[in-house]
């Protein structure tokens, strides 16, 4: 393949992946690391490399839009972005020593369950709580807007929450993506915190949890940048678009469709992780 | 800006908010800045050598200690390819503002919460930006 032809072949994926992404919520990560690897044969080592890049794009580029809806709280996610950080440079350090064949395997896994969540599809839980002490001397609570007015709401489980954090920032480190749907689950289920506080405040994440793992894949060589120059470019280009589109589009048929194709691809890539062929 | 009285369990809303948006525009500013290196970079590297063939099935870090080769792996290695023009470094210059736009949003948030007075979250940023110097640290 011609550098012109991989270059083009890669902006494209990549391209998709940061548009369905951005339309179902699950990010590009997920789907531009099995792209590179099954379809152009890319070692999954310079994919996750390319694709952290990536996540720390659509996270920076979405911030403004998110801000504008008032919904983050920028105390929630700097307070737990200390455990993603810290989960992240582990992570990281994991990704250098774990063989390909392995990482191949451990991603098919967590596409799998990224799928599940994805077809299940629930609002998550809207009715606020009251803090719990910790998280009021954290001060942790804070009002979101509902139909025009300020609802507040409270915060409970913090060191539950921040474990299950040092968790997503792991996963994240290990293998580039910016495992949103994990954090997710920590603010929503286990914190209890709105699932729109908790969906922006996981976005605006993302962007931290990465770039901590970003040094250490950079020394090791994970970012080539004639991978992650279309990677980074499409992956972006795709999710700007899929934002403009979300408001006007059918996401349930579309995020159904999408699960079926994110566990084909996990399946792939577990297959090829323990038959050695990635 | 207001200086909240010790007794508000609720954060000064306002304040929090301008924070945000003004850290919001500036990744955005951000990201742009990186997106045009990277394309700029991207478009020299294709002019140069878009019929070279390419492959990437195997893990081969870039070789680092080769005469010729421009170091791709450290922050000063990757300005100096940088300012050289050659292509592999000016996308790696414009990767590595991309990861700085995070690191800048902790920064300032930092000083943004020493502006409101509040002593525990500007030690929380402190923490977090300590931890993404010990990742970028790895990189020099």
């Amino acid at each position: 393949m011609t550098a012109l032809d991989f270059t083009g072949a890669v902006w494209i994926l990549s391209f998709l992946a940061g548009f369905l992404g951005a339309l179902t919520g699950l990010g590009g990560g997920v789907v531009v690391v099995p792209a590179l690897t099954l379809a152009l044969g890319v070692n999954i080592k310079y994919a996750i490399g390319a694709s952290l890049v990536s996540v720390i794009a659509t996270s920076s580029g979405a911030a403004a839009a998110y801000v504008r809806e008032g919904y983050s709280n920028i105390r929630i996610g700097m307070f737990l972005e200390i455990a993603t950080t810290l989960g992240a440079i582990l992570g990281a350090f994991l990704a250098g020593r774990v063989g390909t064949h392995a990482l191949a395997i451990i991603f098919g896994l967590v596409l799998i369950q990224a799928a599940i969540q994805s077809f299940m599809a629930n609002k998550g839980n809207d009715q606020p709580v009251a803090s719990d002490a910790l998280a009021n001397r954290l001060r942790l609570g804070s009002s979101y807007p509902v139909d025009g007015e300020l609802q507040e709401y409270g915060v409970r489980n913090v060191p539950a929450g921040f474990g299950f954090m040092f968790g997503a920032g792991a996963l994240s480190g290990l293998l580039g993506i910016g495992s949103g749907a994990v954090k997710v689950i920590a603010m929503d289920r286990v914190m209890r915190i709105p699932f729109k506080v908790s969906t922006t405040t996981s976005n605006f994440m993302i962007g931290v949890t990465a770039a901590a793992s970003a040094g250490i894949y950079l020394s090791r060589g994970f970012i080539d940048p004639r991978v992650a120059m279309p990677v980074m470019l499409g992956v972006l280009a795709g999710a700007l678009l899929g934002a403009k589109v979300l408001v006007h589009a059918q996401v349930r048929t579309l995020r159904a469709v999408f699960s079926i194709v994110i566990l084909a691809l996990a399946i792939e890539m577990i297959v090829n992780g323990i038959t050695g062929r990635m | 800006m207001n200086i909240p009285p010790m007794q508000t369990r609720m954060p000064p809303r306002m304040n929090d908010r301008r924070l945000e948006t003004i850290i919001g525009r500036l990744l955005q500013i951000g990201v742009l800045a990186s997106a045009a290196t990277v394309l700029a970079g991207g478009i020299l590297y294709l002019v140069q050598s878009h019929s070279g063939h390419v492959e990437y099935r195997n893990f081969v870090p870039l070789d680092n200690s080769a005469p010729g080769n421009p170091d791709l792996l450290t922050l000063s290695g990757v300005v100096r390819s940088a300012i050289r023009f050659d292509s592999l470094g000016l996308i790696q210059f414009g990767l590595l503002l991309l990861i700085a736009t995070p690191v800048a949003r902790v920064a300032l948030a930092a000083v943004g919460f020493a502006l409101e007075r509040d002593r525990l979250y500007t030690v929380v940023s402190l923490i977090v930006l300590v931890i993404l110097a010990f990742s970028l640290i790895h990189a020099t």
